[in-house]
């Protein structure tokens, strides 16, 4: 099948307007007799679910936590971006779409990140109507905060916990739905597989967790909003329960995969600190406003801090390493996420990382302490303040700032960040790649959709900060509840989707198959022995750097414990009861299949682009010797991979990009 | 450090309960609470027997799935957060911690720790929203100023996590401190006043319903929240009532 991403016609500005001005619409009367599925209600589920029950489809949605307010959406911490330029400071449409392609390295589509551009505004609109109390500056009017990346301040936020009080709001526009009975809310339901009646999907195959009960749901198109797939790491800055079932179910019913090997690593998560380690916990980004990243700059320094025997804070000015900012000198310690986190990588792995482990860098506030001090004091009216004074006042700016995450990281460390540096590490953090779809958000799969994290579509090889929220709830609020209405005009005369079919009778056959091999089979590891084995060679192998030996061994490694997992996985427990075990079971057979197409697509691209770092693509000289080199004669296009069995064996589509409206340029930040 | 659990093993909703003692060794004090339980769970597995189930997902205290009953205290001995951000430090080596479910009679057990939180959930339905569809052409978000103390007193309530400590905590099993939030948060804001007496009105009503008890103002769910969600909202929340009923 050939890819068509059903680009509109006509200059990019003008695309989205004209689109929505010649679809074709459902009227409200009969979007009653429509039903659509919803599958993940985070910040794209949820502003989907939303939106459509408001239009009057009636939508049942999918959740495995015991709440829409829990999904993973719930941890983002930093903002949200939107180019209102209520800063003055010189942001438009135009510069948020170019931001968004260039910090994706090239590797985006121009129409979707352009239409996310024009939308981004009305988010900001919208979430303040429902109540979402953003931070204001004094006179009353939005506050905004710059992110990595870019040098317009556009970032919207609500204190640390903006990921919370986005979906708090989409949450509750999903409860008054709720309770009109426009949405049917399944709690603790997991999507197990997607069902498909004449090649159009019609329904899902939900296990209910509290019961174990499989059951069946149709509808006339079904939406999956699952989010990213970053735990094939094992460990990553996702919740214990984020997984790809459902992206990876419909992958092989017909949905291609794209971009697999496009993860981001973030640079400042707190570095981990032994085996039993479960996750891993973002600083957010927002630090890096104020925080100064450096590195012993001599390496018996560097050693005798892993040792214990020297202290951060002993150091010198001129004994200190502030790489970012000597690398960098535009962006300084604002470099975009992949920058900064192989250039972390690149100083560790020379020896100059700062704890045990020699996995960790410095997050410095000691300056930003004195220079709020200072301005303060000033402020305030206080003449020849005292260090001690200047440090208090520049402190308590720190701490209305960043607090909670100060806080958090105490609590996890047991080290007071306001004395002692903090110690950060890069950690997995968010999948670029996702499933394949088209301008319309709808996968190769007939009446399938996939938005927010779990499609490819917006960010190309790496995303900014703040822009995963702005894409959830673009695609939830005001994309999707256009395009899908196009197509269900054709289905206004369907009538219900029965359940009583051969085709929901397959798909319901193979779920109870599956669960019964776990329950029955005779093994001898738990799920996380696996789960640990695939994590370690994806970072080892797949991880920061890349290179084509490491690859191709991963690929097999990845292969022997999948074919070792199916032997040797015990599950304990039996099916019709709530069973954590087999509920993780399911996920990590999956992750074990996903790992190795991942592996394969990051062999596949021979160049460099954002968090995809192939070592045998680097500028060899001139001023930008040592970083990333793009190939884009050979390699811009979008890689879909197409299910055949084996992931070994998976069939790669390519989507050639084009680029009519950005010159395509070397990313430089220094 | 060693340590011995006694933990409660529940198979189901209906199935009577029961304390069972496990014993962990080589605890570091570095790990979490839930990573000592993953150790637990390990070994249960590997010894062929069913672990315990116990709700978790974001380990970084803001999902508010997590929801152990620890040594007699909601989220445990420490203050400010919740389980799944509990360090073992907070143990001694040779302790007996004992582990429970949050217990009320509107949050029923589904199995061993995890409980069911739907009450929470109809009571944000009963009234917990602004009514506002999606437009697009809502007004401009700066043409509506707000304080910054206002929008700043908003947030503080607005970051409950829906964990239910509060209701675990109090001995009448109240869920005042977790409505009143919700209630303040939108009271605070000019965007909720439109339908601020239907709110509050349709939110407590619900309540009650749910069989959560009456606030005798101990404060004891104050003092338990993992967000530091104050009194002061419980207060408002009654003015509020006070006022819906007045007019
Ligand atoms: C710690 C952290 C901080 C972040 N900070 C920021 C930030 O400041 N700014 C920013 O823009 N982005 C940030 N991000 C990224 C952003 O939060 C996510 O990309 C985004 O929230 C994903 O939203 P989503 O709706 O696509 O998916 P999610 O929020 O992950 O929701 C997934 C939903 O799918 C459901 N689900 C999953 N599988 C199944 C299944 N098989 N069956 C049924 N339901 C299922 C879940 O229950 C859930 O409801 C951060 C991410 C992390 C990890
Ligand atoms: S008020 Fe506090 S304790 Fe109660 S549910 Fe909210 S966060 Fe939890
Ligand atoms: S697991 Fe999310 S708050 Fe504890």
């Amino acid at each position: 099948m050939a890819l068509d991403s059903k680009v509109p016609k006509g200059p990019i500005k003008d695309k989205w307007t004209d689109y929505k001005n010649h679809i074709d619409l459902v009227n409200p009367a009969n979007k009653r007799h429509i039903d659509i599925i919803v599958v993940g209600t985070g910040l794209a589920g949820g502003s989907a679910a939303a939106t459509l029950a408001e239009l009057g489809y009636n939508v049942k949605a999918f959740a495995y936590q015991d709440s829409p307010r829990r999904a993973h959406s719930i941890a983002a911490q930093g903002g949200i971006n939107a180019a209102k330029n209520y800063q003055g400071d010189g942001d438009s449409t135009y510069r948020l779409f170019y931001d968004t392609v260039k910090g994706g390295d090239y590797r985006s589509r121009e129409a979707n990140v352009h239409r996310l551009a024009e939308v981004s505004g009305n988010i900001i609109d919208q979430c303040v109507a429902q109540g979402v109390p953003f931070a204001r500056d004094y006179g009353g009017l939005l506050d905004n905060r710059s992110f990595g990346g870019v040098l317009v301040s556009r970032t919207f936020y609500a204190k640390g916990q903006t990921g919370q009080q986005l979906l708090l709001g989409a949450y509750s526009a999903m409860n008054r739905q709720i309770a009109r009975g426009k949405i049917e809310m399944f709690n603790r339901h997991e999507m197990l597989d997607v069902v498909k009646v004449d090649g159009k999907a019609r329904g899902i195959i939900a296990r209910n967790l509290i019961t174990g009960e499989i059951e069946r749901h149709s509808a006339h198109a079904v939406v999956i909003a699952t989010g990213g797939y970053g735990n094939v790491y094992f460990l990553s800055t996702n919740a214990m329960g984020s997984n790809a079932t459902a992206a990876w179910k419909i992958h092989k019913k017909g949905a291609y995969f794209a971009n697999p090997c496009y993860t981001q690593i973030h640079p400042t998560c707190i570095p981990r600190s032994g085996d039993y380690q479960s996750k891993l916990t973002l600083m957010s980004e927002s630090l890096r406003n104020d925080g100064r990243i450096w590195v012993p700059a001599k390496i018996e320094d560097a050693q005798a801090i892993q040792q214990g025997k020297l202290k951060p804070t002993d150091l010198a000015e001129e004994d200190r390493d502030y790489y970012l900012e000597r690398r960098y000198p535009a962006f300084g310690n604002l470099v975009p996420r992949d920058v900064a986190s192989r250039a972390a990588k690149e100083r560790c792995d020379a020896g100059y990382g700062v704890n045990a482990t020699g996995e960790a860098v410095y997050l410095d506030f000691a300056a930003a302490i004195q220079r709020y001090g200072k301005e303060q004091a000033k402020i305030q009216n206080i003449d020849n303040p005292s260090e001690g004074k200047i440090y208090e006042l520049g402190q308590a700016i720190v701490e209305a700032k960043y607090g909670n995450l100060f806080q958090m990281y105490e609590k996890i460390v047991d080290e007071n960040p306001y004395k002692t540096p903090m110690m950060i590490y890069p950690a997995t953090h968010y999948t670029m790649g996702g499933v394949w779809v088209d301008y319309n958000l709808m996968t190769t799969v007939e009446g399938l959709y996939c938005i927010g994290e779990a499609n490819f579509s917006d960010h190309g090889a790496n995303r900014l900060g703040a822009s995963a929220l702005m894409q959830g709830l673009a695609d939830g609020y005001f994309v999707l509840p256009y395009t899908i209405g196009d197509y269900l005009s054709d289905d206004i005369r369907t009538g219900k989707i029965p359940t009583d079919t051969k085709e929901f009778d397959e798909a319901e056959k193979e779920v109870k198959g599956r669960i019964d091999f776990f329950i029955n089979n005779n093994g001898t590891k738990s799920v996380d022995h696996f789960h640990k084995r695939l994590g370690k060679v994806m970072w080892d192998k797949v991880g920061m750097a890349r290179n084509e030996k490491g690859l191709k061994e991963a690929m097999a490694e990845i292969k022997a414990i999948r074919e070792e997992f199916w032997k040797e996985v015990k599950v304990p427990g039996s099916a019709d009861e709530m069973n954590t075990e087999l509920e993780k079971a399911g996920r990590v057979a999956d992750f074990l299949e996903l790992g190795e197409l991942f592996a394969k697509d990051a062999l596949v691209r021979e160049e460099s682009c954002g968090g995809h770092f192939r070592e045998e693509s680097v500028e060899l000289d001139g001023p930008q010797k040592g970083e990333a080199k793009r190939n884009d004669k050979d390699f811009a296009f979008v890689s879909a991979w197409e299910y055949k069995g084996e992931p070994a064996d998976a069939v790669l589509h390519k989507e050639e990009l084009e680029f009519n409206d950005i010159e395509l340029k070397q990313r430089s930040y220094k | 450090m060693n340590l011995t659990l006694k933990i409660w093993r529940q198979k189901d909703s209906n199935a009577k309960g029961q304390m069972v003692d496990y014993k962990v060794t080589d605890i570091s004090e570095h790990m979490s609470f839930l990573e000592m339980m993953d150790v637990l769970n390990e070994q249960l597995v590997n010894a062929g027997e069913e672990p315990v189930a116990f709700d978790h997902d974001c380990r970084e205290g803001i999902c508010g799935m997590c929801s152990m009953y620890i040594n007699g205290e909601a989220h445990g001995p420490d203050r400010g957060i919740t389980t799944c951000q509990l360090h073992m430090r907070m143990f001694n080596d040779g302790d007996t911690i004992t582990i429970e479910p949050f217990r009320a009679a509107a949050f029923p057990v589904i199995k061993d720790l995890v409980v069911d939180r739907m009450a929470f959930e109809r009571i944000q339905q009963a009234g917990g929203y602004i009514s506002v569809n999606t437009s697009g052409n809502t007004q401009d978000a700066n043409s509506l100023p707000i304080s910054k103390h206002a929008a700043d007193e908003a947030m503080d309530a607005a970051t409950c996590i829906g964990c239910g400590a509060c209701v675990a905590t109090c001995k009448n099993s109240s869920a005042m401190l977790f409505v009143g939030a919700k209630v303040s948060q939108y009271a605070l804001l000019p965007q909720g006043q439109v339908e601020a007496a239907d709110r509050v009105k349709n939110m407590v009503a619900q309540m009650d319903l749910e069989g959560f008890g009456n606030c005798t103002n101990t404060g004891a769910c104050e003092v338990e929240c993992p967000k530091g969600i104050s009194l002061e909202n419980i207060a408002r929340m009654n003015r509020e009532l006070m006022k819906a009923n007045i007019s």
